[in-house]
């Protein structure tokens, strides 16, 4: 870590990245009606402005020697020993998260102001986006734990808050509640972490917790990696937590880019990286990070082949893109630039994909079914261009953005050259396989094949404000790869954070898992045309499938597990306890009050004379009182 | 200033405000409860002004009065406050009048007059101000045990349809503890008069005093199972659900809100102070009280059907919360409690006042009977969600730093019990969103849903008239103006102490450390 300056010029003023939109969110909250009519278009200025002055920060912070800003707020809680500050930390780890958010964000809310034009409540939805950019930008700017915890919850509620959008849909409601709950429960282990930190370093601010780390016992850093990790899981959606991810697709189509996929779901990653310093002491969270990603990466490629539903496909996908960062964190220093170029060039591609999926729905009456889409290459020209772009971003075609990233992940984990290394490489390898063929045949059944439109759907292109967007996006997700990880390279832009970037030994030559990436995915892609695009596609699922594909499509049981674990014994748990608490505790209670009493009942007719009795009481204790006192002091 | 006795006047003049409200003719519940507003308001400016008058830095107890009461028994009418003290005044200074504007068009059952209530209600007002500024024991004690008469009215006389069980229960339970504090009272009196020749019930001389351990222990455990059952602590807790859910709201608000933290505030202000060593002795007990209290009643409150007795259950879970911060004996932890105390009451407050204004439009606390009300009364749902946010301790909220605080407080002393207090965060999550789920989300049903006038059916045939079913919608009014002032300055209250709460944190902790500085040697 680099010394810590204070901040000046522009970088001072860095915390109104996070108060614009906060007072957009504030405005349209409070304004109520009145802010209908621009209510959207004061949402996205915010941001645009956000992103504008996250630009204009950055650019002072390259020419800056130390390339490290502190913006000291003020006194958020301080008693005791505990001393938590409220202020920022703009370095270019946060600064690259500053950018994505703020810029794939405008880009998102512009999307909106088309795709939310129906909407009664459209200035709600704006105002949700906008306390949503806040907190995500107080999570990445925080320059303590406790700042990025308050932003972690804070993105949750507007996670929480967008998912039930559409509220009167159960099916919405209780996909809000899951996230919430599943991300409070890998809270607990961030709170714990803090909690840990503070008991052994007496801070919590990165500055000290990084500074003194070295300092502690081994299995002290290792609770601490792992308790982050949990965290991280919840965020990210990452096994065991990642269950909530899929069914929190019931958001309008703006939020599952934005959050689900571009920005919030990979705060996990930006936890793990900018707690690199603790990481790089605990061999053992760091193992436990990559099997988690490789475990991920698989399960949400497995899933990703078995939806019918685009988004719910997309959504998997995600899973399985952040299970790859995870593995590139998870490496430490070897892998955590190629995890966050990764990172960047998903923000772009997949959030091309889910706008793209959203313009789709749009022209399909909401419809997500892929099995009553096909043929809309024509109907769609705009949306299929960049969506296409973007499926090749993804399965790392050649030269595009997923291509350079996802390769240089695996390239790291062969480098490692260990059981680990072979064994999550390989799973990686295998996964990219898995992803060409998701992907493919997600892309033959929404734009090849015959059209199996419901009837009345007449399927149109989306207004210019919906596609700039996705246009913008795709160019972001060819060129964003090349860019990031040969000519400006992530890895010097990051150095004042990890440090210079190792010149590795290549187990396995580059180009030799470049070409063996791209066999694979092409298998991939053949796999999907023999099996989906060769033959029709039926309009119903098919019924009677093998077990693996059962297992598929419930997603490997995920909710079962989950159901049957903690679900159901949490709930005649809870009935035993309301029947013990009323039967047992309070009975007893009662039964001793009936015994001393008379009767029970008489405990509630006892009304009329209960005054008297009240009296009398006072009276007999203030008796009982002068006596004694007098005994006191008589004697 | 301080020579100016703000602290009697603010238990007098809520007093006089009830025998005023009491004495004004009947059928003037206008008048009545007009006064009452002006009174709550009064004392809310007074509490508002104390805190001006006291000097954060300076002496523990501050704007004392002493005034001789029983000569014979040294007995003295003794105020003053710390720092615990204010933070409550100003507790009870801001939720009186929200409580009395929110109960301003209250149903009451048959017979029962507002005036009355109202009356009840100040007197309430002027016997908790009185039982957190006493600093004699004894003078404590007589407040302890006459802030029940108003509250035992308060729930028996205008409370739900079992409200004289609820209220023979309240009072049964509070009793009990009374007279068991009441012997340790005079225990403590009678240890003080052989240390120090002449008896005394003055906080400060007792103090001072050497109890030997074993005696230490039973004045502890007579302090302790009065406060235990007033916070309550589990498994003293079974009057507050039949309380909080039988009170009328404005009721349910001071009970819960206030007068549980004479409990807590006990504690802190007694127990630990007056008897170091045992309460070294029983803090393990009590912090596996506190901790099972935390997740007992957390899962009751989501197995409980009736939203009041819901909310009742998540304070008995709280009150967990405050117990782990307090016998924690750390001065993050403690002083993290302290604002718990205030917090809880902002935000129980009015997740009470929000569900009790629910409740008035469809007469019914089960959660079953609403559904789908937010898209009826965005506001109504708004100020339900923030108070549930506050409730399961959302950072931005109040309530956040003040479990912040207990919790990583608590973890260097008592890591295992923290670690489980800290799974109570996930409950506390489900127990909140369950019931905003269920009553504000999905489709409208319930209670409130009414047929729509019938409209015209189209067309002539009788067969499309059978196909049009009647169209139904919710009959639900979004909060009224008198509502929205009633809520809006808690609303203000849960984000400006979430976000700024540094100023309560720098009253609190002078007085925190004092109590740990008497507890000796625990906290350095």
């Amino acid at each position: 870590m680099s010394e810590v300056l204070p901040a000046e010029g522009l970088l001072g003023a860095s915390w109104l990245l996070i108060a614009l939109p906060l007072a957009g969110a504030a405005v349209l909250l409070l304004g109520g009606r009145r802010t209908d009519r621009w209510g959207h278009l004061l949402g996205t200025a915010t941001v645009v402005a956000a992103f504008v002055l996250a630009l204009l920060c950055t650019f002072q912070l390259a020419g800056l020697e130390e390339r490290s800003a502190d913006v000291d707020l003020f006194t958020f809680i301080s008693t005791g020993d505990l001393d938590v500050r409220a202020g920022l930390l703009f370095d270019p780890l946060s600064a690259i998260f500053a950018l994505l958010i703020t810029g794939v964000g405008s880009l998102i809310h512009v999307y909106s102001i088309g795709y939310m034009a129906h909407d009664p409540a459209r200035r709600r939805f704006f105002a949700y986006l906008n306390l949503f950019v806040a907190a995500m930008l107080l999570l990445v700017l925080g320059n303590s734990f406790v700042a990025l915890y308050v932003g972690w919850e804070g993105v949750g509620l507007a996670s929480y808050l967008l998912i039930a959008f559409w509220y009167t849909r159960p099916a919405a409601a209780t996909a809000a509640k899951k996230a919430f709950i599943m991300n409070r429960v890998g809270d607990v282990g961030l709170a714990l972490a803090i909690f840990l930190m503070f008991a052994q370093l007496g801070t919590t601010s990165y500055a000290g917790v990084f500074g003194g780390v070295g300092t502690l016992a081994g299995g002290t850093i290792t609770a601490i990696g792992l308790l982050l990790l949990l965290g991280a899981c919840g965020k990210s959606g990452q096994f065991p937590l990642q269950a909530w991810l899929p069914d929190a697709m019931e958001g309008p189509t703006p939020v599952s880019a934005l959050i689900h996929a571009a920005t919030m779901v990979t705060a996990g990653v930006y936890l793990i990286a900018r707690s690199a310093p603790i990481y790089d002491l605990t061999e053992t969270a760091r193992t436990v990070v990559m099997a988690i990603g490789a475990l991920t990466l698989l399960i949400g490629a497995i899933a990703g082949c078995a939806y019918d539903d685009i988004k719910k496909v997309l959504a998997y996908s995600t899973v399985s893109q952040i299970g790859y960062m995870f593995l590139a964190v998870g490496l430490g220093p070897a892998g955590y630039v190629a995890g966050l170029a990764h990172l960047l060039a998903h923000g772009f591609f997949k959030a091309g994909l889910f706008l793209g999926a959203g313009s789709v729905m749009h022209a399909m009456n909401d419809s997500v079914d892929m099995r009553r889409f096909g043929g809309l290459w024509k109907k769609l020209p705009v949306t299929f261009v960049t969506f296409g772009l973007g499926y090749l971003a993804l399965i790392g075609f050649p030269f595009l953005s997923g291509y350079f990233t996802k390769d240089a992940i695996i390239e790291a984990t062969f480098d490692r050259d260990d059981w680990l290394g072979w064994t999550t490489g390989g799973i990686a390898v295998l996964a990219a396989g898995l992803t060409a063929f998701y992907m493919t045949r997600l892309m033959l059944m929404t734009f090849f094949g015959r059209a199996r439109w419901e009837e009345g759907v007449h399927p149109h292109e989306s207004p210019s404000v919906m596609t700039a967007p996705m246009v913008v996006l795709a160019v972001g997700s060819v060129f964003s790869g090349a860019l990031l990880v040969s000519i400006f390279p992530l890895s010097d832009w990051l150095e004042p954070v990890f440090g210079e970037p190792e010149e590795a030994a290549h187990v396995i030559a580059p180009a030799t898992i470049g070409i063996a990436l791209t066999v694979i995915m092409l298998l991939g892609v053949l796999a999907a045309w023999l099996f989906v695009g060769r033959r029709e596609v039926p309009v119903t699922a098919p019924v009677r499938v093998s077990p693996v594909t059962r297992a598929a499509r419930n997603a490997l049981y995920a909710d079962t597990i989950n159901e049957s674990l903690f679900m159901r014994p949490g709930q005649w748990l809870t009935r035993a306890l309301v029947w013990v608490d009323n039967r047992g505790v309070d009975g007893a209670v009662n039964g001793l009050a009936a015994t001393l009493g008379g009767s029970s009942s008489r405990l509630g007719r006892a009304q009329t004379g209960f005054v008297r009795t009240y009296a009398l009481g006072m009276l007999g204790g203030a008796v009982l009182v002068a006596g004694a006192l007098l005994a006191v002091t008589a004697g | 200033m301080t020579d100016f006795p703000w602290l009697l006047l603010m238990i007098a003049v809520p007093a006089v405000g009830a025998a005023v409200v009491a004495a004004l003719p009947k059928g003037r519940d206008l008048l009545a409860k007009q006064v009452a507003l002006g009174v709550s308001l009064v004392v809310l400016l007074l509490a508002v002004l104390t805190a001006i008058a006291f000097d954060t830095g300076g002496d523990r107890f501050q704007l004392t009065s002493s005034v001789t009461w029983i000569e014979d028994f040294g007995v003295s009418f003794a105020l003053g406050i710390d720092g615990i003290a204010l933070v409550m005044l100003l507790l009870i200074g801001v939720l009186v009048p929200v409580v009395i504007g929110a109960s301003w068009n209250d149903e009451l059952p048959e017979q029962r007059s507002m005036k009355a209530y109202f009356a009840w209600l100040l007197l309430l007002e002027a016997m908790m101000v009185g039982v957190f500024a006493a600093t004699d024991v004894f003078l404590f004690y007589v407040f302890f045990e006459a802030m029940l008469v108003p509250m035992y009215f308060i729930i028996g006389s205008f409370g739900g349809p079992r409200r004289q069980y609820a209220a023979v229960k309240f009072f049964l339970y509070s009793l009990v503890g009374g007279l068991i504090m009441l012997a340790a009272v005079i225990g403590l009196y009678v240890v003080s008069n052989s240390q120090l020749g002449e008896g005394t019930f003055a906080f400060d001389a007792l103090r001072q005093l050497d109890i030997d351990p074993g005696v230490q222990k039973l004045l502890f455990l007579g302090f302790f199972i009065a406060f235990a059952i007033k916070a309550p602590l589990v498994p003293f807790h079974t009057w507050l659900p039949d309380s909080g859910s039988e009170a009328p709201i404005g009721g349910a608000v001071l009970l819960v809100g206030v007068l549980d933290k004479v409990g807590t505030f006990g504690f802190l202000r007694y127990c630990l102070p007056l008897f170091p060593d045992a309460s070294r002795f029983f803090a393990p007990f009590v912090l596996v009280l506190a901790v099972v209290g935390i997740l007992y009643a957390a899962l009751l409150a989501m197995g409980q059907s009736d939203m009041k007795r819901l909310v009742s259950y998540t304070s008995i879970s709280h009150f967990g919360f405050i117990a782990l911060g307090i016998f924690a004996f750390t001065t993050e932890a403690a002083t993290g409690a302290v604002l718990y105390m205030v917090n809880h009451g902002i935000a129980t407050g009015l997740l009470f006042l929000v569900v009790g204004m629910l409740i008035a439009r469809g007469g019914s606390r089960q959660i079953g009977d609403y559904g789908g009300v937010a898209a009826k009364a965005p506001l109504l749902a708004g100020a339900f969600l923030v108070a549930g946010l506050a409730s399961l301790a959302l950072p931005g909220t109040n309530s956040f730093v003040s479990e912040f605080l207990v919790l990583i407080g608590s973890f260097p002393e008592e890591p295992v019990f923290t670690i489980i207090a800290t799974v109570g965060i996930i409950l506390a999550a489900l127990y909140i969103l369950l019931m905003y789920q269920r009553t504000m989300h999905g489709p409208a049903r319930g209670v409130l849903l009414q047929e729509d006038p019938a409209e015209p059916a189209p067309g002539t045939g009788g067969a499309t008239a059978v196909l049009t079913a009647p169209r139904r919608s919710l009959r639900v009014l979004d909060l009224s103006r008198r509502e929205l002032a009633v809520v809006t300055p808690l609303v203000a209250l849960i984000i400006a102490l979430g976000v700024y709460p540094q100023p309560l944190l720098d009253v609190i902790e002078p007085a925190v450390s004092a109590t740990m500085d008497d507890l000796g040697g625990i906290d350095q």
